[in-house]
């Protein structure tokens, strides 16, 4: 048996999108930046790209920025912006991606910068934000529109109105979104926000910044001058095909997608709340349709997880990219959760590929996995 | 035989078919699909197996350990990485570094953005072969000198330094050496355990990898540290955040592998057919190779075709895919600064191609080539009345050229 409830970390790709791929590894492999007929089907092909990614996000494709993924677009939107408008302050949710919390961190010292707290959903303080925007000359504030570990989905139009009467810059990270919910550039009002290929069924190492022209980018990558000046680099043509195929693929499949999600979301927290002593995190807040994040307290997360992966049960405890550290979910620690319950704490996110059959599977693994840890022992 | 032919191996490479069967193994459902960084399953290890394996084929083409090896986005990223890692990180011991005005622009332009930072950075001029001369960089280095940034292998003259000796005097001096590799790797042996390079950047599309994967080498005896540019999460031992993407890392690590399994017979064979095409026109009246005869790469051969322009000529070979110089550049109709920094002039600069051949460059297509060079350069010169001026006997570095 091999369950994979993991798609919040990485998807697998999408074989369609592999198909469009592979003729640009091998027969249409020229420099995108070369003059000759073969570098120019590169670079129509990048052009064709652009214009998928855009649109799935409501954007023009010129203010798309391809990048190496996430991270990279992540660090461009907030350092680029900093030095390019030369802001004055710096603040993001205390339950970011560490590529938001450690480049804001990074400025410790030279620009003032904060947190803003969130509430027991996770959800962004309102007051918080209104008061350091009052307080601040020219900020950028950074918050992501769905968090990876809960799948809760800030109401960013609403804060980002906020920072913007204020005269404000906001970035949006909404890698953990695309794919999950409609996503529009223009009606978030956010004027940054970071994409992500691999969360939606596109290929590792490509994503992009998607910028709104009122904003001056400084690169953090220089040399030849690709993506307008703003990202140098020989173009990963490959991946932006693939970015562009898995983007239109999402934008024309979305509401199928999240009815399939949201049912098996539903049939799994419906057997979840069977079991006795469960903590469901951010239970009653708008969560991404794939995405369950809850805690069995009295056992160690980690313990469970390598005994649930001996089964063939691929879980995590929360962000991949935290997941060497045996510390507790930033996450959960802002949104008061308990320490010791926080360190059980599995999450849940559902692909496209999963089926009832998998959680049922699931839940008969868990129930003995739990059974032999004697936690249910008391209740049957 | 195909058309176009494509002779533009140094711009970049298609993905040798083992690599990219090799990729496609870390992509879609039922296979490596998993994000490396995943500790609590079977598909993170197993990703994290594959990463693993690659880098130490990479460390191995270099005689390096897996361990010095860090992952980025390209050579481009690497550059970057390193000098303005460097920089950040020793900028208290002092703010000069060294480098060459015939580097990559991803060395340029990040030293010029280090300059606007407050840095001091010494543009060497190449000698009129396209090689620094040591003495002069000897002579270039100050008290204040934290770096010298040097390419390997020149992109566009294909031009091949002498590291191991500029490795010993930039240690001898305590000063960091950072090596822009992307063009040698695979084609010129590289020895880290020998060369005294403290940084040397990857590229795996120059190689036979995929686009948008490279690598920073970075020296743990005697150790070097850097700033991270790319914050987040902590990869990479913290000096390269961001999710690691297997296929390309894993295209990466093949390629390298192939390279040191078939370098020394694919050297002998890319020889014989650029010797084949340089023999094939060096007849041709009033045409000059640019860099070095004897130290460049197999692969590589530039040419200048005066009276020709070169954009022009690139259209004419339309079967033949060539450039005029970095792809990177070409955009531009700027000559080529390498040229112009190696003391050709304007015409020549403006005349010059870059032919580069390749792991899937055969015989016939050499011929072919040929043929169709010294038809198309007799077609467009037949056109230049600057060249029937020439062929007049009319000096025409002395004519006053009129403006309107």
């Amino acid at each position: 048996m091999s369950i994979y409830f993991d798609h919040n970390a990485a998807t697998p790709l999408d074989e369609r999108v592999l198909d469009e791929m592979l003729p640009f590894m091998r027969a249409h492999y020229a420099n995108p930046s070369s003059i000759h007929s073969q570098g120019r089907v590169a670079r129509n092909a990048i052009n064709i790209a652009r214009e998928q990614v855009a649109e799935l996000v409501n954007a023009h494709p010129s203010q798309v920025i391809f990048t190496s993924g996430g991270t990279e677009a992540n660090n461009l939107a907030i350092k680029g912006s900093l030095r390019g408008m030369g802001l004055s302050a710096l603040t993001c949710s205390a339950i970011e991606h560490p590529s938001i919390r450690d480049v804001v961190r990074y400025f410790d010292g030279t620009v003032p910068n904060s947190e803003l707290p969130v509430d027991s959903s996770g959800y962004i303080v309102k007051d918080a934000l209104i008061e350091i925007c009052q307080k601040e000359k020219q900020l950028l504030v950074s918050m992501m529109l769905a968090n990876n570990e809960t799948g809760t989905v800030q109401n960013i139009l609403e804060l980002t109105q906020v920072a913007r009467s204020q005269g404000h810059f906001v970035h949006t990270d909404a890698v953990q979104a695309i794919g999950k919910m409609p996503v529009d550039f223009v009606k978030l009002g956010v004027h940054l926000m970071t994409i992500s290929a691999h969360k939606f069924y596109g290929p590792k190492g490509i994503g992009a910044l998607i910028y709104d022209k009122s904003i001056d980018v400084e690169p953090i990558v220089h040399g030849g001058g690709q993506e307008k000046n703003l990202r140098s680099g020989t173009e990963n043509v490959a991946g932006i095909v693939g970015f562009g195929k898995a983007a239109s693929l999402a934008g024309s499949n979305l509401e199928k997608n999240q009815k399939h999600l949201a049912n098996l979301q539903r049939y799994f927290e419906e057997r979840l709340r069977q079991l006795p002593s469960i903590v469901l995190f951010a239970a009653n807040a708008n969560r991404l349709v794939n995405t369950t994040f809850f805690s069995v307290p009295g056992i160690v997360g980690e313990a469970l997880l390598m005994r649930l992966d001996e089964c063939g049960v691929a879980l995590t405890s929360g962000s991949a990219c935290a997941s060497k550290s045996d510390k507790p979910s930033h996450v959960l620690m802002a949104m008061g959760v308990d320490e010791q319950v926080a360190k059980s704490a599995i999450r849940v996110s559902f692909g496209l590929k999963n089926t009832k059959v998998e959680i049922d599977n699931f839940f008969s693994v868990l129930v003995l996995q739990l059974n032999l840890l004697g936690l249910l022992n008391a209740e049957s | 035989m195909k058309l176009p032919i494509y002779l533009d191996y140094s711009a970049t490479t298609p993905v040798d078919p083992r690599v990219a069967e090799k990729m496609c193994n870390c992509l879609t459902m039922g296979q490596n699909f998993g994000n490396p960084a995943s500790r609590s399953h079977q598909f993170g290890w197993e990703a994290d197996d594959a990463v693993k394996n690659a880098r130490k084929q990479v460390a191995d083409l270099i005689n390096a350990d897996s361990k010095e090896i860090v992952w980025t986005s390209g050579a481009t990223e690497s550059n970057n990485l390193a000098i303005k890692g460097i920089a950040h990180f020793y900028h208290k011991k002092g703010k000069h570094i060294i480098t060459c005005k015939t580097e990559h622009k991803a060395v340029l332009d990040t030293c010029r953005q280090l300059e606007r930072e407050g840095f001091e950075v010494t543009y060497l001029d190449p000698e009129a072969n396209g090689l620094v001369d040591l003495k002069k960089l000897e002579s270039a280095i100050r008290e204040d000198t934290i770096l010298v940034s040097l390419m390997h292998v020149n992109n566009e003259i294909g031009v091949v330094l002498d590291i191991e000796a500029v490795g010993e005097l930039t240690r001898s001096k305590g000063i960091i050496l950072h090596v822009d590799a992307a063009q040698s790797a695979g084609k010129v042996p590289i020895d880290l355990k020998k060369m005294k390079v403290d940084l040397m950047s990857f590229s795996a599309h120059k190689i036979y990898g995929p686009k948008g994967m490279g690598a920073l080498y970075v020296r743990r005896k005697p150790r070097v540290r850097l700033e991270a540019q790319m914050h987040g999460g902590g990869h990479e031992r913290g000096m390269r955040s961001g999710t690691l993407a297997t296929h390309q890392i894993v295209g990466m690590g093949e390629a390298f592998a192939i390279a040191k399994a078939e370098m020394a017979t694919e050297n002998e064979r890319l020889h014989t057919l650029r010797n084949r095409l340089y023999d094939g026109i060096k007849d041709m009246e009033e045409i000059y190779l640019n860099g070095d005869e004897e130290s460049r790469i197999a692969g590589n051969l530039n040419v200048s075709f005066n009276f020709v322009e070169g954009e022009s000529l690139i259209m004419a070979l339309k079967d033949v895919a060539v450039s005029s110089g970095s792809a990177c550049t070409s955009a531009s109709l700027e000559p080529s600064y390498v040229l112009r920094a190696i003391g050709r002039n304007d015409e020549l600069a403006h005349s010059s191609i870059r032919f580069s051949i390749g792991r899937f460059t055969t015989e016939e297509d050499i011929d072919y080539s040929i043929k169709l060079i010294r038809d198309k350069v007799e077609k467009l010169r037949d056109l230049s009345p600057l060249w029937e001026m020439y062929k007049d006997g009319i000096d025409l570095s002395k004519i006053q050229w009129a403006a309107h």
